[in-house]
């Protein structure tokens, strides 16, 4: 789960780090309500959305009067931004930070992630900031300084002070920046945060440690024992499709193709998709319904499918395993029964009482396709969709 | 031989008496794992599905001679109960357990590698189907049925996905020595690497079918060691094609984050290593009666 800008830098401010003063806007008399408290002669008025490169996509503007203040926020309100992050679509923006300017002297990257390989938090730093850090590794890895941290331990402070010395951190600020890392570090490992990333950290002309953007990333399965880290979460920043979709237990991914797709396992989600595409269609989504695929929730997960409304096929593959062919094809016969269908649809079933499961699609009378093995299955959603689109297109003629 | 698990494996249920553990045990039963037990810390002394019921896995150890054991307690304890089995003295462990915190995983890698490696468990899982030596013995929760007894290892991170490439395999007469599920989490037991290494040490196993996906480093890792340590062929599927940069596809690791973690990536890699790749999920039975009909 991610949060916004503004709940992170208050979380941090809570560990010791400094922010810039800032205060949340949600309408354009609110962000000038805001520079007026804040006070000074400059403001950054930040679109909040779940996103980094936030300022590329034109989300983030620098002010220096009211009305500039009012005439930005009135244009970032209610925009739909897109950064290489959002997906195509992008994330609308409903809130605003604004946040006093930052006199900057230096600007550096700073994060802390899990590394999968050595299964431990590494802290990762650079002198460069400001920039995108996939952009360094690639141009400059040497400019990057990794730190592993021994989990039964933790960060230790010679640690911190090696960060900020590759920093690039003078000696007068040596216990601030300590300060700053190992607040950071406790957040991490109190709040079961997955990453953390400040960039850029600035030191300011008068020779203080910034933290001058902050994302935070929770770990999904923690959730559970973060309750006041769940209350943050923000519901317009996600795919409402996916949304929906969790909210009934299921695991949903909407992409750009037209064949929709329903499927047990994730594995298999993903493996039935690639064979879509090598069969030359492209999955509208992906979905694992999971193991106990009852009637219900079988019902939930074709209307999900087909809320998407550029599905042209659909297509069901299950290996039952606990499960039972039967069970499955009843489900989906009740629930093309219950639904008003408009798109064929393609059932491969396989594993336990696969024989009886066929029976029960074939004796429905319902114009179910039906398909023997994997490859079979993504031929004929493929074949399907493209006899549909052809449909649509003599239509229009 | 098989590895980790056979027909003589004294096994143990751990969350034996809820409803879950209750069904895959008695599931294991009938496929013909030694089950000697369970534990359910309170229940002590009671009698589940015939068999003994411990507070503890160290009772289970010494009462019943336990060996290896499974785990479906649910996410906010499982880590404990790992490591509880751990520190009794069982020699390999499975985690059905889906959803575990991953810093809670950094601290059940970081409290095995505290044992020499003697005496050190063997853990795969979180999040995955289990391990199963067809014909001898079932640590998990799969359709036993589907797997036909052979000289075919198999390794993989998704249960449902090895179902299929086992159910290919026994459509071709083609069987298996054992199959193994490392889970889809990020931080997982064992790696695929790890099986390799197991499955080049076991006799009766000639070729290892690894089924991999997108996200994390350990595909590549596992073809790196198979290259540089390995006499027997491994061929390899990895899934996620179509998976969009960034997104989480349904497995908690399954989620492409950086460069070299796409499906195509490591393809590329893999074959640059000497793996055998097939080259669509419905070719992985073809794929491996291939290389088992040059050997």
């Amino acid at each position: 789960m991610d949060i916004h800008e503004y709940q992170a830098k208050d979380i941090l401010s809570g560990y010791g780090i400094k922010i810039a003063e800032g205060g949340l806007a949600y309408s354009p008399e609110d962000a000038v309500q805001r520079a007026r408290e804040i006070g000074g002669h400059v403001w950054a008025v930040k679109a909040q959305i779940h996103s980094g490169a936030r300022g590329k996509a034109g989300g983030i503007k620098i002010c220096k009067t009211h009305d500039e203040v009012e005439a930005a926020a009135d244009y970032l309100l209610g925009r739909r931004l897109v950064t290489h992050q959002t997906g195509p679509v992008g994330k609308v923006c409903s809130r605003l930070y604004i946040e006093a300017g930052t006199d900057i002297a230096k600007e550096l990257y700073f994060c802390f992630l899990v590394d999968r390989s050595s299964e431990r938090i590494v802290m990762v730093g650079s002198a460069q900031g400001g920039m995108e850090i996939e952009e360094l590794a690639l141009n400059n890895p040497e400019a990057i300084t990794k730190i592993y941290i021994e989990p039964a331990v933790g960060l230790q402070d010679y640690q911190a002070r090696e960060m900020a010395f590759a920093l690039g951190l003078d000696a007068e600020i040596m216990s601030h920046a300590v300060k700053t890392i190992k607040g950071c570090y406790r957040a991490l490992r109190a709040l079961d945060v997955s990453m953390l990333e400040i960039n850029p950290l600035v030191v300011t002309r008068s020779g203080e440690l910034v933290a001058l953007d902050a994302k935070m990333g929770f770990d999904d399965n923690a959730l559970f024992r973060q309750l006041k880290i769940s209350e943050l979460r923000d519901k317009t920043q996600e795919d409402p499709r996916e949304m929906a979709a969790a909210d009934r237990g299921l695991s949903y991914v909407g992409l750009d193709g037209d064949i929709g797709c329903m499927i047990n396992g994730a594995g298999l989600a993903m493996a039935t998709m690639d064979m879509i595409k090598l069969a030359g269609g492209e999955p509208a989504n992906f979905l694992d319904v999971g193991g106990g695929a009852s009637a219900e929730r079988t019902e939930k997960a074709f209307r999900l499918v087909l809320a998407d409304k550029g599905v042209k096929a659909m297509l069901v593959n299950i290996f039952a395993g606990i499960n039972r062919c039967d069970w499955i094809a009843e489900g989906v016969v009740q629930a093309v029964r219950k639904i008003d269908m408009k798109v064929p649809l393609i059932v491969r079933l396989s594993g336990t009482n696969v024989e009886e499961g066929r029976r029960i699609i074939a004796e429905s009378g319902l114009p179910i396709i039906t398909a023997d093995t994997l490859a079979e299955a993504a031929e004929k959603a493929v074949q399907a969709r493209n006899e549909v689109v052809a449909k649509e297109a003599a239509l229009e003629i | 031989m098989a590895i980790f698990i056979n027909e003589t494996t004294r096994i143990i249920v751990q969350g034996f008496t809820g409803k879950i553990g209750s069904f895959h045990a008695q599931d294991m039963i009938n496929y013909g794992s030694k089950v000697v037990g369970g534990i359910t810390p309170g229940k002590g002394g009671q009698t589940h599905l015939g068999l003994p019921v411990f507070n503890t896995v160290k009772e289970a150890v010494q009462q019943a001679g336990a060996e290896a054991s499974i785990i479906f307690v649910p996410p906010a304890f499982a880590a404990d109960s790992i490591m509880e089995a751990a520190d009794a003295g069982i020699k390999y462990c499975v985690a059905i357990t889906d959803g575990i915190p991953t810093q809670d995983m950094m601290t059940v890698k970081n409290f095995l590698r505290r044992f020499s490696e003697k005496e050190r468990m063997v853990l795969t899982g979180p999040n995955c189907a289990g391990t199963i030596s067809p014909g001898r013995a079932m640590l998990g929760i799969m359709p036993g049925h589907i797997y036909m007894q052979g000289n075919v290892g198999i390794v993989g991170r998704s249960g449902t996905l090895g179902y299929e490439a086992a159910d290919q395999m026994k459509r071709l007469g083609i069987g298996i020595s054992t199959s193994v599920g490392i889970g889809g989490d990020p931080i997982n037991g064992s790696s695929h690497r790890d099986i390799l290494e197991k499955f080049e040490q076991d006799f009766e196993t000639k070729v290892i079918l690894m089924i991999g996906e997108i996200g994390g480093p350990q595909e590549v890792e596992a073809g790196l060691f198979a290259k540089e340590h390995m006499s027997k062929p491994v061929i390899a599927y990895i899934a996620g094609l179509t998976a969009p940069e960034g997104r989480r596809m349904g497995h908690a690791g399954a989620i492409i984050s950086s460069a070299g973690e796409g499906a195509a990536e490591k393809v590329a890699i893999l074959q640059e290593l000497g793996v055998t790749i097939c080259s669509t999920p419905a070719a992985m039975g073809e794929t491996v009666a291939a290389v088992l009909a040059k050997m």
